[in-house]
């Protein structure tokens, strides 16, 4: 599909789009808008592009995308994380094409040029034919600013934005309460679901925080587990409630008690986990038992950090814009890093039960976004409505709360696009 | 080269891949032994499919589920259902013993749902048990092509 990029009209007035209560349809329809937040979202905030396990050596390296461009996350010799620009300095061709490997270097394949991990160019072929005119240290691999919480990782194209630490505000908390499910070993990020769905990469970042949707879209999965699970997933009339963290970022507790995985230890181990708990006796401690088996299922939350990365019950939820009406989303799964095998397996088996192309629950989210994107088609001056749970919504110290199937986390998460969008 | 079992072991696959794309789903069920596996890994040269994350890996318990899944109405992207065409060939007899079989064979799967055709080919493995003149499948390990590529939703059997 060819998209036409306009430069942004009149009609782009980022203000009058987005309201306290409600958005303009064209920010899901508009490639002119879609085009523009490349520029003013993606390439001008902190981007999540990795956890520290993925790349645990020296050497080991991903690619990935920061909204359209390629870029390489590699730890170098001395173990320190670059994030390149993945297009030789000499003609532009992509120098690495695998999703994840370990290197000594990156080879463009096009003339020969090649890189060490660090980004430095080390050698060209032939470089008699420039005489003194190509200083090798004016050309590396084009690094941006990196820096890391909690194992995760992110970049920026922008030097003079604030820190990481800055950004995150109030989330890290929760990212440090999210990585808990470690049940005593590090969080190790594996595999991934990747799928695609013909929508607009906003779509999903809604949905991350939108327990409203829960008990209608994800009936099917609902009917599939026992009556414990089945109890625990009915939290939209529940104590839990949506946070606003500030700067786009925002929590959802839909399991209350299970915010903190390390606390209450003591509580009964469900029965669909007594059969797990069993084998881990074998060789563990009752305690590590209790705390492994009561990280299994992940925690009660997801936190949506903004722009494109959510920790979300047991997995890291990546979106990545393609074009207006086309995102990728990859669901990372998480398992304890030298952790139990049978604790790691209830977990793989968990994700694919939910996760990904062929889960009980992602192909109905993934059909009820097509949906909206193709409704949002109809129309000429409609809105898209974020109004829930305004009534109860009240201020905190972290920034404003309301109950669980609130809309306070979208709209947190747009008045951080409107924002951005019209800095 | 056995054509004998080869014969055998196609009519076998041919017809539960009629039954998949007909919908038969309760007698597929019944072509399965008790412990028998259902494997769509992400990593086609995977071998390892218990401990590493796949697309399915179903029991028993998780086929019945699928199943009931697609015929609920519970899950908006089983409504309207898709409708598959799927084509097995190239059958190769990988192993034969007295009482299993491994076979080996290409699967083109043609995929319509609202206005739009989709396409996966894949290598599909099966474990078979002689059970009397015929089998049920201990394994069936389906290794898409393009499975460590983004997909998108699958909501049928594949």
């Amino acid at each position: 599909m060819t998209i036409e990029i306009k430069p942004a009209q009149a009609s782009c007035n980022y203000q009058e789009l987005v309201k306290h209560d409600r958005v303009h349809t064209s920010l899901y329809t508009d490639p002119a808008i879609f085009a523009d937040e490349m520029d003013k979202v993606f390439y001008s905030t902190w981007v999540w592009v990795g956890h520290t396990s993925e790349i645990p050596e020296p050497g080991s390296f991903k690619t990935t995308y920061i909204g359209k461009q390629p870029v390489i996350v590699a730890r170098d010799r001395k173990m320190k994380v670059h994030v390149l620009l993945n297009r030789c300095r000499h003609r532009g061709a992509t120098v690495c094409e695998h999703k994840k490997g370990k290197t000594a270097s990156f080879v463009c394949p096009y003339h020969g040029w090649s890189y060490a991990t660090d980004g430095s160019l080390r050698g060209v072929p032939h470089p008699e034919g420039y005489a003194d005119i190509l200083d090798k240290g004016d050309h590396p691999l084009v690094g941006l600013r990196v820096e890391e919480y909690a194992g995760m990782i992110f970049a920026t194209f922008k030097d003079d934005i604030e820190s990481l630490d800055s950004y995150l505000g109030p989330a890290k908390k929760w990212m440090d309460l999210f990585m808990k499910q470690g049940g005593g070993y590090p969080v190790k990020a594996g595999n991934a679901h990747r799928f695609r769905f013909p929508g607009n990469w906003k779509i999903q970042l809604e949905n991350t925080t939108d327990a409203y949707h829960f008990p209608l879209v994800h009936k099917s999965f609902l009917s599939s587990v026992d009556q414990q699970t089945l109890d625990m997933l009915d939290f939209v009339e529940g104590a839990g409630y949506v946070e606003d963290l500030g700067n786009g970022h925002s929590v959802m507790v839909m399991i209350p008690e299970l915010v903190d995985l390390e606390a209450n230890l003591d509580a009964p181990i469900p029965a669909r986990f007594e059969e797990l708990a069993q084998q881990l006796r074998e060789k563990h401690s009752e305690e590590e038992v209790r705390r492994i088996v009561r990280a299994v299922g992940g925690s009660g939350f997801n936190l949506n950090i903004f722009p494109n990365i959510a920790c979300s019950m047991a997995f890291f939820r990546v979106l990545q814009p393609i074009a207006v009406d086309q995102t990728e989303i990859h669901h990372v799964v998480l398992t304890m890093d030298g952790g139990p095998e049978e604790a790691n397996r209830a977990r793989l088996r968990m994700h694919e039960h939910f996760q990904g192309p062929m889960g009980f629950g992602t192909p109905d989210d993934s059909e009820a976004w097509e949906r909206v994107q193709k409704g949002a088609s109809a129309g000429q001056d409609l809105w898209i409505l974020l109004n829930r749970g305004l009534p109860k919504e009240v201020e905190t110290e972290d920034g404003r709360r309301s109950d669980v199937s609130a809309e306070t986390g979208m709209r947190a998460a747009y008045q951080q696009w409107k924002k951005l969008m019209t800095a | 080269m056995n054509t004998n079992l080869i014969t055998q072991v196609s009519a076998f696959i041919w017809q539960e891949a009629d039954m998949l794309d007909h919908g038969e789903f309760q007698s597929w069920l019944e072509q399965w032994t008790a412990d028998g596996l259902y494997i769509i890994p992400i990593d086609p040269l995977e071998t390892d499919f218990l401990n590493t994350l796949n697309y399915a890996y179903d029991n028993h318990a998780m086929r019945e589920k699928r199943v009931y899944r697609l015929g609920s109405g519970e899950s908006i992207s089983t409504v309207p259902t898709a409708r598959t065409i799927r084509t097995t060939s190239r059958f190769r007899i990988l192993e034969d013993s007295a009482d299993r079989v491994t076979v080996r064979c290409a699967q083109n799967l043609c995929e319509f749902k609202k206005e739009t055709i989709r396409h996966y080919s894949a290598d599909v493995t099966f474990e078979l048990v002689k059970v009397g003149d015929s089998f049920k499948i201990d394994r069936k390990i389906i290794r898409l092509i393009n499975a460590d590529d983004a997909l998108q939703g699958i909501a049928y059997i594949l």
